[in-house]
C-alpha cells in the first residue's frame, strides 16, 4: 500500500518516543509482523477443525469444552480465555461477530480481517445475517436456523464448520488446508 | 455509552467489503500500533482490557469510523499514555512535525481531563473469577434486559436493551466490565449466553429462523 495516512506518522511518532523512554524494545514491530503472518493465524484453527472432522472423539471434546480441547493441540496465542465452538449441520448454520468492538479467537483464527472489524458487518450480521451471507456467495436454504454470537463479553466463538462434500477422502493434513477462515467465521461454506 | 461503537443492527453502513489477498497488517504502522500496545501495557497506562476498550469507545467519533482498527487502537492508546501522564500530545505533535508530518492531522484521542484511576492490575490479563454464589437464573430462564442507557462502558449493546430472552449457557463468575474499566473494582458476576429471537430484536422485518445470542452479565439481566 503506497498511500500514506496520517495515522501512520502519528503511530510511527509514538512508538519512536516510547522507545526513546525506554518504555518499548525497537525490535517488538518486526517480532509482532513475525508472529502474526507466521505463528497465529487461521492454520491453526484449520488444524482443530481438520482433527474435529476426522476425529469423532475430539469433536466431542471440542464442542463440550474449546478451550482445553485445543489445549491438546499446544497454540499460541491469546484472546481464548473461554472458547465456545459451535458446529454447522444440515440444519442449523451458525455465524460469530462482535458488534460493540472487534472481539475474534486469536488463537485459532489470528488477527481477524478488516471487513470483519468494519462498521458494515457489525451493524448489519445480526439483523439480516442472510443478505450479508448472500453477499459472502453463501445462499441458506430458507428452512435452515441461523444462530448469531454478538462476543459481548470474554467468551470467544469459532465455527466447526460442516466438512466438504469429498471430506471421507483426505487425510487430516488435506482436510486442514480446506478449512478457510471464512468458513470458521462462519460467512463461508465450503 | 451509546457511542459511535455499538453498530449493531445500525443502518446506512452499505455492503460489506472484502479485500482479496488481504495481508495481515497492509502497513508498518499497523504493526507498530500493536507494539505500542506493549509498551503502553508495560508501562502501566493500559491496565486492563476494559479500560483500552472504553478509551477506544472515547475516542473522536469520525475517527472512529475513518481512521480503520488500528486507527481505533492508536487513537485509544494515545488517550490512555496522556491521561497516564507518560507522554504529551505537544511532544507526540512535535516528532510528527520533524518526520515531515502535519501534527494536527490524523488525531483520534481524547484525553480526559480528569481521567479514572486504575489503580491496580489485572491478574495477567484473565478475566475468568470462579464464584461462591450461586447464579441468580438457570438455563432455559426467561430474563429481560436493563434498559437504562450508562454513562460509562458497559457490554451491553443498545440493540439489546429491554429485550426478552432466554438464558442459553451459564459461565460462572467473570470480571465486571462496566466497572472494570473505570478502576472501580473487578465485581466479578455470573455471565450468562442470551438467546434472542430475530422477531423480538427486529419485529416483523426479521429475516426467518435467526436467533442472536450475547454474553450478559448477571446486572443487566431480571425475571421475565
Amino acid at each position: 500500500m503506497t498511500e500514506t495516512v496520517p495515522q501512520a506518522l502519528r503511530a510511527e511518532a509514538l512508538e519512536s518516543l516510547l522507545v526513546e523512554k525506554g518504555l518499548l524494545d525497537p525490535a517488538t514491530v518486526d517480532q509482532v509482523i513475525v508472529q502474526y503472518n507466521e505463528r497465529v493465524g487461521p492454520m491453526n484453527g484449520a488444524r482443530v477443525v481438520a482433527k474435529a472432522w476426522t476425529n469423532p472423539e475430539f469433536r466431542k471434546r471440542l464442542l463440550a469444552d474449546g478451550t482445553s480441547a485445543i489445549a491438546e493441540l499446544d497454540l499460541e496465542g491469546a484472546q481464548t480465555e473461554k472458547l465456545v465452538v459451535v458446529e454447522n449441520t444440515s440444519d442449523v448454520h451458525n455465524l460469530v461477530v462482535c458488534t460493540l468492538c472487534s472481539c475474534y479467537p486469536w488463537a485459532v483464527l489470528g488477527l481477524p480481517p478488516k471487513w470483519y472489524k468494519d462498521p458494515a458487518y457489525r451493524s448489519r450480521v445480526v439483523r439480516e445475517p442472510r443478505r450479508v451471507l448472500e453477499e459472502f456467495g453463501v445462499a441458506l436454504a430458507a428452512d435452515k436456523a441461523i444462530r448469531v454470537w454478538d462476543s459481548s463479553a470474554e467468551v470467544r466463538y469459532m465455527v466447526l464448520p460442516e466438512p466438504p462434500a469429498d471430506a471421507g477422502s483426505l487425510s487430516e493434513a488435506a482436510l486442514a488446508k480446506r478449512a478457510t477462515r471464512d468458513s470458521m467465521i462462519g460467512v463461508e461454506i465450503l | 455509552m451509546d457511542g459511535i461503537h455499538d453498530l449493531g443492527g445500525k443502518y446506512g453502513y452499505g455492503q460489506v467489503i472484502r479485500e482479496t489477498r488481504e495481508p495481515v497488517f497492509h502497513d508498518r504502522w499497523e504493526a507498530r500500533v500493536f507494539a505500542i500496545m506493549r509498551g503502553a501495557s508495560a508501562a502501566g497506562a493500559v491496565k486492563n482490557t476494559d479500560q483500552f476498550r472504553h478509551a477506544i469507545e472515547r475516542i473522536d467519533p469520525v475517527a472512529y469510523l475513518t481512521h480503520g482498527y488500528y486507527g481505533r487502537w492508536l487513537g485509544g492508546l494515545e488517550t490512555l499514555l496522556v491521561e497516564a501522564g507518560l507522554i504529551s500530545q505537544a511532544h507526540i505533535g512535535s516528532r510528527v512535525a520533524e518526520l515531515g508530518g502535519d501534527p494536527s492531522a490524523g488525531i483520534a484521542a481524547r484525553p480526559a481531563k480528569h481521567p479514572d484511576i486504575v489503580a491496580y492490575e489485572s491478574v495477567a490479563g484473565r478475566s475468568y473469577r470462579p464464584l461462591q454464589a450461586p447464579p441468580h437464573f438457570r438455563v432455559g430462564d426467561r430474563v429481560r434486559t436493563r434498559t437504562t442507557p450508562s454513562a460509562g462502558h458497559t457490554r451491553l449493546p443498545a440493540y439489546a436493551r429491554g429485550q426478552t430472552g432466554r438464558i442459553a449457557r451459564w459461565h460462572d463468575g467473570w470480571v465486571f466490565p462496566d466497572s472494570n474499566a473505570h478502576g472501580r473494582g473487578e465485581n466479578p458476576q455470573h455471565l450468562y449466553t442470551v438467546a434472542f429471537a430475530g422477531e423480538t430484536l427486529w419485529g416483523a422485518e426479521a429475516e426467518p429462523g435467526l436467533t442472536v445470542h450475547l454474553d450478559l452479565f448477571e446486572s443487566y439481566l431480571e425475571e421475565s
